[in-house]
């Protein structure tokens, strides 16, 4: 595994605790670092602790690991909640000052700075979190200096003196840890050139929706999707577009809706709870043909379960939900710069195939803050597919012969012409109840199957056309074979370095339609499919699809894997003789 | 935007299959000609429909048109609006559409003051499910579904756009053609959101409210010296239970549409080929 160091920064909720930790992970990326990010929120114990957990390393990283060496703390409760990640050379910076009597284990070290008064002699109290910093670069043998840069471009909007006096603050806990503290802690922590971005699974969503030229975006928040909301809003403005905060889901999809059948690529993003709501409409999304991208940025269910966990339980519910048989993609980017690309592949097939589009991503991205290098999101190789827009001039060809605009044309692939309204000559109506090429309501028995063959041929041709290619990693010969779909790639790709036993791993950013993984099964000895829910709903379309039995991995107990378990998991599966084997 | 329109060019080809003497013909009559009139034409028109005998109207008109699920006709008006600023849209669906299960959206549709026009079909029943009460039934109306009456009030439409601070609320009888008619272009006109409850009896499952009950009971408030532009006499009118009347109650002449008011000015559907330009500040803004 790379070689690492792990920082977290724990308090109540309201300490803020995470514009402390984005602070510090701004500072290590600006310093050429990576950086991958993780939140506790809430407890192990009972209401109020959040933390922001930081991983970083010269080398990529991909995921958490269970394991922390300087802790910021700013209760009790934060070193309580973590005693099990703290190991002997593990360093904890506390305030004794405070009410608190802080009972830091025997075995770390502690480190007590008076963080509040130190605060209070650089400007003011509410410093006392970047008091920390500034001793935890101590602590970590990180120069100050990439503090600086980030607390500039943290406060640098509200005045030179903020940062000034934030600035001085820093210094004044590294001054303090120096003079007090004459202990050479073991780490240090290189810097180098490379130039990072920072973002997390939901800004990367709305980015890609920015670059998609999606002009249109109603919701109603939820954790863990309210993030793409506010990441759109003020930037979709400059496009042109707009974003609508809706009274509820059901009215978000249908804003989407209208938006999209004014010709506006236009998407909603949410989360379990608000994808039982949008339900409702997702039936009529496919049969008036609209284009439609709906984000399910997954929590941990079912009902309101545990919001802030993480959790992929809504694989089924995108792939099946909704009354009657809806023809769909559903893509599950794997990794948070895939959400990027995903997002824009989703609104180019809603568009091509006029057809509802889900990108289901998860928690433990939406709130993840990783590194990339910037060529990561490469503008110059997005494209964009509006597929069959007709306007005035071309609209004759796709006119009936009483010169009447067809939108449910029964064409060849299944994609009929679309006219934006506007558009001249291309008056139509559609709707809800099955209907006829012109889009009226129709309960005639020819009809009827001419329209249902004619969704679903657009399914067949689009599994014809587009690339639906899976990501490989490992050894493509090997004889033990792992599956996974969505968020949980890059913890298996970091435990396959650790691993004994030689892998394959697949990982599927496509859940409908799939790719073929009928081979790859029947060629492994064995094969495990890894997966954030309790009853494996990823290993049973596996199973359908290759039949074949597979093993299963699977957590749900609302923290994601890390790379140390999914090693240790792995490797036991593989060892173990195999019942379907056996 | 093609030459004038005449109204029959908003008539579709499929024959309604309302029962004879329904008042939903009527409403759609005055609905086409107040389009027409007001100078639009099917190719700028979008007409949202609910479910409901009443949402069928979508089919029956010429325009673009999405007939969607019940309830949920306004969100879909409003994205179409704001997308396309240029459109006429126009909402129309039934009481039950629009003030039982649609009644979440119809408040926030109100208060959000998109400039489309919302005329409720008003039978007070169910018509298309057969004749169980509405919530704008009376309380003693007795149906499949309530033997022995509702038992509960009927909500009050125009109570609760005031309520919501709707800034047109008006009311038209789908009898009476002409101001009907007349109402609805006022409506599509106004520069906001607009109500019009529309009395549109049901022949088959309403026995109470009929035409002639609504030509006996119904004030027209042409005929009276009442000045919609007064907020309280029209707070005044509108929460008189007592009587019902016909024309505009209340309009606020200050209002200004939602989507000016968020600064959209174009029509959202064209796009660059590419990233936009100067995209790569996107990524950059994460550094
Ligand atoms: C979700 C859902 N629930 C129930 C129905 C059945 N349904 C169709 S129309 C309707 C009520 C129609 O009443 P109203 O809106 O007053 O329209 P009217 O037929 O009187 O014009 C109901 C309950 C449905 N289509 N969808
Ligand atoms: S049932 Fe009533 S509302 Fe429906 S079409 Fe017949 S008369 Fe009209
Ligand atoms: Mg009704």
């Amino acid at each position: 595994m790379p070689e690492d160091l792990n920082w977290a920064v724990g308090g109540e909720a309201g300490d803020g605790i995470d514009s402390t930790g984005k602070i510090f992970a701004q500072a290590l990326s600006r310093a050429g670092r990576h950086v991958f990010t993780s939140k506790d929120f809430a407890s192990r114990i009972r209401g109020g602790y959040t933390a922001y957990k930081i991983r970083t390393s010269v080398d990529e990283l991909n995921s958490v690991v269970d394991r922390l060496d300087i802790l910021v703390a700013l209760t009790q409760r934060t070193i309580d909640e973590n005693l099990d990640e703290l190991h002997e050379d593990s360093v904890v910076i506390y305030d004794g000052e405070r009410s608190w009597d802080a009972e830091v284990p025997e075995e770390q070290i502690a480190l007590d700075v008076p963080l509040k008064s130190l605060a209070e002699d650089a400007g003011g109290a509410i410093m006392q979190n970047v008091v920390a910093l500034g001793a935890a670069c101590e602590v970590a043998g990180f120069p100050i200096e990439h503090l600086d840069s980030a607390l500039e471009k943290r406060f640098g909007d509200k005045g030179q003196k903020l940062v000034d006096n934030n600035q001085e603050a820093a210094r004044k806990g590294r001054d303090y840890v120096q003079e007090n503290y004459d202990h050479d802690f073991g780490y240090s922590l290189d810097t180098t050139d490379e130039d990072y971005v920072l973002l997390n699974g939901d800004e990367a969503i709305g980015m890609g929706a920015l670059v998609a030229g999606c002009r249109f975006y109603a919701g109603y928040p939820i954790t863990p999707a309210t993030n793409v909301m506010e990441y759109l809003t003020g930037r979709i403005d400059k496009y042109g577009g707009t974003v609508v905060q809706a009274e509820d889901e059901l009215s978000a999809i249908n804003m989407a809706l209208g938006a999209a059948r004014a010709g506006a690529r236009s998407m909603t993003a949410t989360s379990g709870p608000g994808i039982d709501l949008m339900t409702e409409t997702f039936g009529l999304i496919a049969t008036s043909e609209t284009p439609l991208v709906i984000a399910d940025v997954m929590r941990s269910g079912p009902s309101t379960g545990m919001p802030t966990k993480q959790e992929q339980g809504d694989l089924n519910m995108t792939l099946y939900g909704g009354h009657g048989e809806i023809p769909r993609f559903v893509l599950a980017p794997t990794t948070i710069a895939e959400c990027f690309h995903k997002t824009i592949e989703a609104f180019n097939l809603a568009e091509k195939y006029q057809t509802p589009v889900y990108v289901v991503s998860d928690l433990a991205m939406a709130v993840t803050e990783q590194t990339f290098s910037p060529e990561e999101f490469d503008m110059d190789a997005v494209e964009i597919d509006r597929g069959k827009v007709v306007d005035e001039d071309s609209i004759d060809q796709y006119l009936d012969e009483q010169g009447r605009f067809q939108p449910h044309y029964d064409a060849a692939d299944g994609v009929s012409p679309r006219a934006f309204p506007g558009t001249e000559q291309g008056a139509h109506m559609t709707t809800g109840l099955e209907h006829d090429e012109l889009g009226r309501r129709t309960e005639d028995t020819e009809e009827r199957v001419q329209q249902v063959d004619k969704r679903n041929r657009k399914v067949e041709t689009a599994q014809r056309e587009e690339d639906w290619s899976p990501r490989e990693f490992g050894n493509a010969e090997a004889e033990n074979l792992v599956l996974s779909w969505g968020s949980n790639e890059g913890a298996i790709r970091e435990a396959m370095q650790d691993l004994d036993v030689d892998v394959r791993f697949i990982s599927v950013p496509y859940v409908f339609p799939r790719p073929d993984l009928t081979e790859a099964v029947e060629n492994a000895e064995k094969t495990v499919v890894v997966e954030c829910n309790a009853t494996g709903q990823f290993a049973d379309l596996v199973e359908r699809d290759t039949l074949t039995r597979v093993e299963r991995i699977n957590k749900y107990n609302g923290v994601r894997f890390n790379a140390d378990e999914l090693r240790d998991r792995i490797t036991e599966t593989f060892a173990a003789e195999s019942e379907a084997t056996a | 935007m093609s030459s004038q329109a005449h109204f029959t060019d908003f008539k579709s080809d499929k024959r309604p299959t309302w029962c004879p003497g329904c008042g939903d013909f009527g409403t759609m009559n005055g609905m086409m000609k107040a389009l027409a009139n007001t100078g639009n034409s099917p190719d700028d028109t979008f007409i949202c429909a609910g479910i409901g005998c009443s949402g069928k109207i979508g089919t029956y008109m010429h325009s673009y048109a999405l007939h969607g699920v019940h309830g949920r006709a306004l969100p879909v008006g409003t994205g179409v609006k704001l997308a396309n600023p240029d459109l006429e849209v126009m909402v129309a669906g039934g009481d039950g559409d629009g003030y039982s299960i649609g009644a979440g959206h119809f408040i926030h549709a109100v208060r959000r003051n998109v400039d489309m026009t919302y005329v409720v079909m008003d039978n007070r029943i169910y018509g298309l499910t057969k004749g169980q009460f509405s919530p704008t039934s009376r309380e003693d109306f007795e149906t499949s579904t309530s033997p022995g009456g509702t038992k509960q009030s009927p909500v009050h439409p125009l109570a609760l756009a005031m309520a919501a601070g709707g800034s047109f609320i008006a009311q038209s009888f789908s009898s009476d053609a002409q101001r009907h008619t007349e109402i609805i272009e006022q409506a599509i006109e106004h520069d906001g959101f607009s109500l019009v409850n529309t009395y549109s009896p049901c022949v088959t499952f309403n026995d109470v409210d009929t035409y002639d009950f609504f030509r006996d009971s119904l004030v027209d408030l042409a005929e009276e010296d009442h000045d919609p532009t007064d907020y309280d006499q029209a707070r005044q009118k509108i929460m008189d239970f007592d009587n019902i009347y016909q024309g505009i109650l209340y309009q606020d002449n200050d209002s200004v549409g939602y989507e000016k008011r968020l600064g959209i000015k174009e029509p959202m559907n064209e796009i660059p080929d590419g990233a936009p330009e100067g995209a790569m500040d996107l990524v950059r803004e994460f550094y």
